[in-house]
Formats: structure tokens, sequence, C-alpha cells
């Protein structure tokens, strides 16, 4: 009795002190701390993944040699080991049933990048740890970075001149001198091509343009612009033959590297963009060689199928972009959103369009991509095609995707966020300030214009920052209205009229899609799927962060009037 | 607390007792409405009807106001006394139910006229709020803005016009040194000096004053009633206020609005000594309001 008594208490009292705590209000804190550590750990654990996986890439790692053998034959391979993995020792005998060994419960494998794509693929290979008979780290090999079949690896052991090998004391200097004299030719190559065979190209384009409008004119006078294309055609010819001369020069020297496996491959130094032998590298050189990788990285142009080399181009679509789409899209919210809450006569009908509005930036994107193809491309492209560029046709000038439409369409995504928050904005101004404007003999238009929008100025920064947020990470309606995988060109350059609106442009969202899930080599990709990933987030955030501390500042200037 | 002393040089400083400013008002007699001339009438309110939608604010008010004197506009809350005084600049056009009957003239022009510019009205017709409500900008674009609004005015003139209103204001001496700083920086008595300088920079005919002093603490309440002082010898003033002390204070000639209706209207000495209506005694004498 008494013991059962003692517990009706104690339960009554713990319910009690229960109630209590809840009434404390602690759990309601504890509860919204763990929220928002739950964000940040989901925050910084994505940048954290994608900048481990993705930064990994770059180091120059250590080349090793192994000795294996399956099968009952020897092989000797030569790479960098990317990744270590166990599997269970039935998935390992299910696929290799012939396997006579003992096998442990769980069998380890490496994979390793081996190169030399062009006798051997594929460049990566995968080896059980227990086939191996001998590892080593041979400090002589040597790992090129080539502009075609990837990296090769193996031991350097002669340098040719025009295919005689040449007799030098040290031959990793005479290597890596020959390097650089092709790395200059290649550039003065690519300058010529990029500057004058561009420039050439683009002024013979403008003269059949030009001839081509005169037709369709009924004028058939030529002779001026024939006169002029006579004469880039032999620019073009002087260059063009200097060119050859470059690319002849350029093919003068080549390497013989013997193979792991103990054959030699000849490889022409044209094709190789750097050389390193990382078995000998202090911690310093190699630190230096990573931070040069990665700038490589940013700066340079894709090559092999966007596989290998830089990731430039996407960068700088991707940024321009958004720069035009910002331009766009804050004057038309901010006018939009001006009528909504300061002209339009309040009432249902006004409410009406305001829930459009919003249910607008409900709408699936892709719909938008669907849209932006049929409006802006084929329709209003194709009109402009038609009256104004008639002599380009069939050939289509603005009736094809490109960086215009792709930025208006993102725009017309965005706008209903750049509404709604300059609307709110509008609403906070208090009446006192306005009608304080318009005592002095101010009309509404000048009120707006002096008072009501530099006070409402932070909350389109706000509204331009999530549309930006929006936007920058956008793919699918771009893949309609603009973005290819490979742009040839800039939507920049030094022709006029300098901004290319009409080209078709590289984004990284759309780089990530391609290199990841439409590349033929998936080992090779998945780095730099990584580190495109963590740049677009660092673009974001960058973009943002600006963005940000622009408002604030604006913020505290107009922080006491509003309230 | 120091109350500045006009005539400081004439007071005897070993006699030093507490002397509270005698207003100019009562010194010089206003005179009675009887006695006013035509040439005396600024503004001129005939039959005068407000409604909000439905609800009458304001019925059949007649009224004569007189330059560069102060008149007061007292009475309980909601008795339509700022909407009579925001009748005079027309800022009640802002809110969309409103509808007006009736003629009010300044200067012998109607202000309904369709001819009439509502901004260039505005430009005449100067006004000062309850709550200070300086714009989010310099101290010296505060009291530009109204100027610049009339037009390009050399840079020069603009600086002088500028010290001129705010020396007018009282407030030259405190800012002097701080023109580019941010207005919101300043005190709440400060915020309302600078909006008057505001608004008599673009030297209006009438000021409109909506409860200039009701959110000021007595220093600066005091402070902006010496300033009602020395600015009625250039403008009209008319005042709304919730504070009899401050009506009798400061306005030569006091409204009593009660319900819409104007109630009565005299000098200022009358309302307060010997008002001829009930409703104006009890109000006065505290019975309710």
């Amino acid at each position: 009795m008494a013991t059962s008594e003692t517990t009706e208490q104690d339960l009554s009292i713990q319910r009690q002190s229960l109630r209590v705590w809840w009434q404390s209000g602690d759990p309601w804190i504890w509860l919204t701390s763990a929220a928002v550590a739950v964000s940040v750990t989901a925050v910084l654990g994505l940048v954290g993944l994608l900048a481990v996986n993705g930064l990994a890439h770059f180091w120059p790692s250590e080349v090793i040699a192994i000795k294996h053998e399956s099968y009952g034959q020897q092989t000797t391979i030569l790479g960098e080991l990317s990744e270590r993995e166990f599997i269970a020792r039935r998935q390992f005998l299910e696929a290799n049933p012939q396997y006579a060994g003992n096998v442990a419960n769980t069998v380890e494998r490496w994979l390793l990048k081996t190169g030399n794509r062009q006798i051997d693929p594929p460049d990566f290979r995968w080896v059980f740890t227990h086939d191996v008979v001998e590892q080593s780290v041979p400090t002589d090999v040597v790992v090129l970075e080539r502009t075609e079949w990837g990296n090769a690896y193996g031991y350097l052991t002669a340098i040719k001149q025009q295919g005689m090998p040449l007799e030098t004391s040290d031959t990793w200097a005479e290597l890596q001198s020959r390097i650089a004299r092709s790395e200059s030719i290649r550039e003065a190559i690519d300058q010529l091509q990029e500057d004058q065979i561009s420039s050439i190209n683009y002024e013979i384009e403008a003269i059949r343009l030009e001839k081509r409008r005169r037709q369709l004119d009924g004028v058939t006078d030529f002779s001026d612009l024939e006169a002029n294309e006579t004469e880039l055609q032999a620019e073009y010819v002087l260059v063009e033959n200097e060119v050859f001369r470059l690319t002849e020069s350029l093919e003068r020297d080549s390497l013989s590297l013997t193979l792991a496996d103990g054959t030699e491959t000849v490889i022409p130094i044209s094709t190789v963009i750097q050389a390193w032998r990382p078995n000998q590298m202090s911690l310093r050189q190699k630190v230096g060689m990573y931070f040069k990788n990665l700038w490589n990285f940013l700066t340079d142009d894709p090559r092999e199928a966007n596989t290998e080399g830089g990731i430039y181009p996407a960068l700088f679509g991707t940024v321009l972009m958004v720069l035009l789409m910002s331009l766009l899209v804050t004057p038309f919210g901010v006018v939009a959103a001006l009528y909504l809450r300061e002209y339009a006569k309040q009432g249902p009908f006004v409410q009406l369009i305001r829930i459009a509005v919003n249910n607008l930036a409900g709408v699936p994107s892709i719909v938008y991509g669907v849209f932006g193809l049929g409006f802006f491309v084929y329709l209003v492209g194709g009109t402009i095609d038609d009256l104004f560029f008639p002599e380009a046709k069939p050939a289509p000038t603005f009736g094809t995707p490109g960086l215009i439409w792709a930025s208006l369409t993102l725009a017309l995504l965005t706008v209903p966020v750049v509404i709604v928050s300059t609307e709110e904005g509008l609403t906070r101004i208090s009446r006192d300030v306005r009608e304080g404007s318009l005592a002095l003999g101010a009309t509404k238009a000048e009120t707006i214009f002096k008072i009501v929008l530099p006070m409402a100025s932070p909350s389109i920064l706000t509204g331009m920052i999530l549309a930006v947020a929006r936007a920058a990470g956008e793919v699918a309606p771009l893949m309609l209205v603009g973005v290819v995988k490979l742009a040839p060109t800039l939507p920049i350059d030094g022709n006029f009229p300098y901004l290319h609106l009409d080209r078709k442009f590289m984004h990284l969202g759309f780089h990530i899609y391609d290199v990841g899930f439409q590349s033929p080599n998936v080992d090779a990709a998945r780095p730099l799927v990584f580190a495109t990933a963590l740049l677009l987030v660092v673009i974001i955030i960058v973009l943002n962060l600006t963005a940000i501390t622009l408002r604030n500042r604006l913020e505290a200037r107009y922080r006491a009037s509003i309230n | 607390m120091t109350i500045e002393n006009r005539d400081g040089d004439s007071m005897n400083t070993t006699n030093v007792a507490i002397e509270v400013p005698v207003p100019q008002s009562a010194v010089e007699v206003a005179p009675a409405p009887h006695e006013w001339r035509d040439e005396d009438i600024c503004i001129e309110v005939s039959d005068l009807s407000l409604a909000y939608g439905e609800t009458a604010a304001l019925t059949n008010i007649s009224m004569q106001v007189v330059r560069q004197r102060v008149t007061a506009l007292i009475g309980p809350s909601g008795c339509g006394k700022s909407t009579l005084l925001r009748c005079f600049n027309r800022m009640n056009d802002l809110i969309d139910s409103v509808r007006i009957s009736g003629r009010i003239e300044l200067n012998g022009m109607e202000i309904h006229a369709p001819t009439v510019d509502v901004a260039q009205l505005r430009r005449r017709v100067g006004m000062v709020f309850q709550r200070p409500n300086p714009f989010p900008k310099s101290i010296y674009e505060n009291v530009a803005y109204g100027v610049r609004l009339q037009g390009r005015i050399p840079k020069s003139e603009l600086d002088d016009r500028v010290e001129w209103a705010l020396k007018n204001a009282a407030l030259w001496e405190e800012v002097r040194d701080r023109l580019n700083e941010s207005a919101l920086g300043m005190s709440g008595g400060q915020q309302q000096r600078l909006v008057i300088a505001r608004a008599i920079a673009i030297q209006p005919d009438v000021l409109l004053l909506d409860e200039p002093a009701s959110a000021l603490d007595p220093i600066s309440t005091s402070k902006i009633e010496e300033l009602i002082h020395q600015l009625k010898t250039d403008y009209t003033i008319l005042i709304v206020t919730h504070n009899m002390q401050q009506a009798a204070r400061v306005s030569d000639y006091t409204g009593f609005l009660y319900l819409g209706n104007l109630v009565e209207y005299d000098t200022t000495n009358i309302i307060f000594t010997n008002p001829t209506q009930k409703q104006t005694e009890d109000y006065i004498t505290g019975r309710y309001g």
C-alpha cells in the first residue's frame, strides 16, 4: 500500500516537473537550436564534401609501381592511387570465379590512374591487393600532362630533335626547356588564331553579309567590298602561312618514354603541357604545383570532351549570365512592384494579380525554359532576324538559343521574387515620410524617386540576392535557351560590338551535368565534377555576400526611419 | 532648463527671479473678429464639409484665418481638427474615399479649383506633422530638399537658403558643424525643428502645425513654442494642439471644434476666459475631452 502511494506521488511530481519544464520554454529553445545546428551542419558538410573530393584532384600525388600477378601472369603497372575500396569475399568470388587462392572475408582493391590511354585504354584500373607481388615508389618516374590522350606515366629515356636522339648531360632540364619552347610557340599560334584569324574571319563574314544585304536590296555593285575582301584574303593567307610555319617548328621535338612494362613509346613534345617527377618533389614544390594546377583549372579552356583542362569559359558564362539577368530583372521587378503598391487602386483585382505573381515563383523552371524557347527564341528572336538580319538567313542570328535569351528567361523566372520583396519594402516605408515630402510640394513621382525608392533599396537588393541565388543554380531551362557543352568563343571578345548577346555560352551547372553524366571517362571526370560544383557554390556565395554587404550598408543608412 | 531671455541686457543680474518670458501676444492685443479688415484675412473657409465615405468628419465649417497671427484649433480627439488642418494644403486628397464640399480661399484663390496645381499649393502652405519625419538624408539635404524641387539653383544660393532656414528654426547653432551628418541621428526636438526649417526653407505663406510638440519633452516643447512666436512675424500659422495651455500660450485666436462642428471661434483670450458656448466652457474647464 505504502509503496504504491509513494509511486503515485512520485509520478505526479514527475509529471508536474515535466509540465514545469515544458512551460518554462526550455524545450522550445532546444528544438530551435537543434534545427539551426542541423542546417549549419548540412551546409558545412556539403561544402566540405565538395572541397575534399574536388580539391584533392589538383595535388601532384606520388606514383607507385606495382608488380602484380593474376591468373599466373605477372604485370607491372605505374600509376597514381586514386581510390581504396573493400569488397566482400562473395562479391569478389562471383566476379572472379576462376580465382584459386585463399580469399579473406573482405578484399581490398585499389583504383590506379595509369594513364597512357593512347596505348592501353582505359587509363584507370583496379588492382586487388592480394595480387600485389611487389610495390615501390621509383624516384625517376615522369608524369606528362598532355593536350590529348590524358596523362602519360613512364621513365624518360631520350629527347629527340627531328627524330634524332639528342646528346645531353641533363635530360630533365633539356626537357623542361623544350616544353617551355613549345609552350611559347603554342601561345603564339593561339594568339594568331584568336586575334588575327578570328577578326579576319569576322570581317570576311561581315562582307559576305553586306553582299547578301545588297543583293536583297537589288544592288549588284560589290566592287568596293570585293577589293576589301581580296585584301583580307591575302592577309588571311599570310597569317595562315605564319601559323603553318609555327606548327612545323612546334613539331620539331619529341621524347621517348619507357613504360611500366618496358616498352618504349615516342611522344611529341608539342603535346606536352607540363612534366613533373612527383616522387622527387619536395613538399614545397608540390604545394606550388597544387596552386598552379588550381589556377590553371580556373583559367584554362576545357580539353578532351571537358574531362580535362579548365572551366574558364563556363565560369565566365555563368557570371556574365547572372549579371545580365540581374540587370534585366531588377528594373523590371521594381517598376512592376511600384505600380502594384503605389499607383494601382488596391482591391480584389490587384490582390489577384499579387497572388498570381507569387504563384509564378513556384512554376517549375523547365516550364520557363520551354516558354523561353517558344516565345523568346523562336518568336521574338525569329522576328528580329526577319526584320534586322535578313541577309544572314537561313542561318539564324537571334532566332537561336543564346546569351540574351537565357538571361531573359532567367529574369522572367526570378521576377516574382524581386516584385514580392520590393513590394514588402515599399509597404514598410511609413506614411509620415511620404507625407513629409508631399507637404513640401513634391509630386507623387518626385516622392517615389527621391524618397521612397532610396529607402526601399535594401529590400530591392534582398530581392536581387534571392534572384541571383536562384538563377545561378538553375540548369534545366538554360539547356533549352542558350547553354552548350562547348562554346568555341566567349560572349565577350575584341570584335565590335564586343558583347555578343546572340552567342551560345557555357555554364558551370550544365558543365557539371555534362562532365558527370555525359562523359565517357567517369573516373577522370569525377573529381572535376566535385571541383566544378564547389566552384559554382563559391560563386553563388561570393555574389550573395557582395549583395548582402551592400544591402547592410544601405540598411544602416535608412534604419531609423523605417517603422 | 534655460529659457532664453530676449531682453537679457535690461535684466537686473542681482535680482534674479524665475521669470517666464511674457508671450508677445499677451502684450500686443490681437484685434477681435469684428475689427478684422478684409486685407487681414489670409484664408477664408466657407461652408466646408468633409466626409470619409459615409462618415461625416466636418460639417459646414466657416472661418477666417488672420494673416501673420497664430490660430489654434482645439477640441477632443476625433473632433476633426487635424482633418480641417489637412484641408488647407489638400493633404486629404491622398485618401481615396474622401468627399469635400464648400470653399477654401487662400488669398482670394479657391484651392479646390481645377486650375490649381496641388504641388504649387503645398509649396505655399507648409506643414509640420505630429511625429518628426526627417528624410533619411543629411541635415543639409533635408532642408535643401524642398528648395531643390523648385528647380536647379546655384550651390552658394542653396547654402545661404539652408543656413537662413536653420537660423529661423533656431537650429543653426546646434548643427552648423554637422550639416552632412544624417538627420536621423538628431534628438526628437531637433528633428522637429529641422522639419520646421525644411518647411520654411521654401518660404511658404502659411504654416500648418499638426500637434508639433506632442511627441516631445518639455524642454523641446518650450523651444518649439518660442519658435512659433518668432515665426508669426513672417507667416500665418495654424496649429492643432491637444494641450490647452499650449494653445493659450502661443495663439492669438482659437477655434474649438466638437464632432466636426466649429463650435466657437474668437480671440484666445475670450475663448479661455469668457467663452459664449457651454460646450466650449465644459471643454476648457476639463469636464470632457
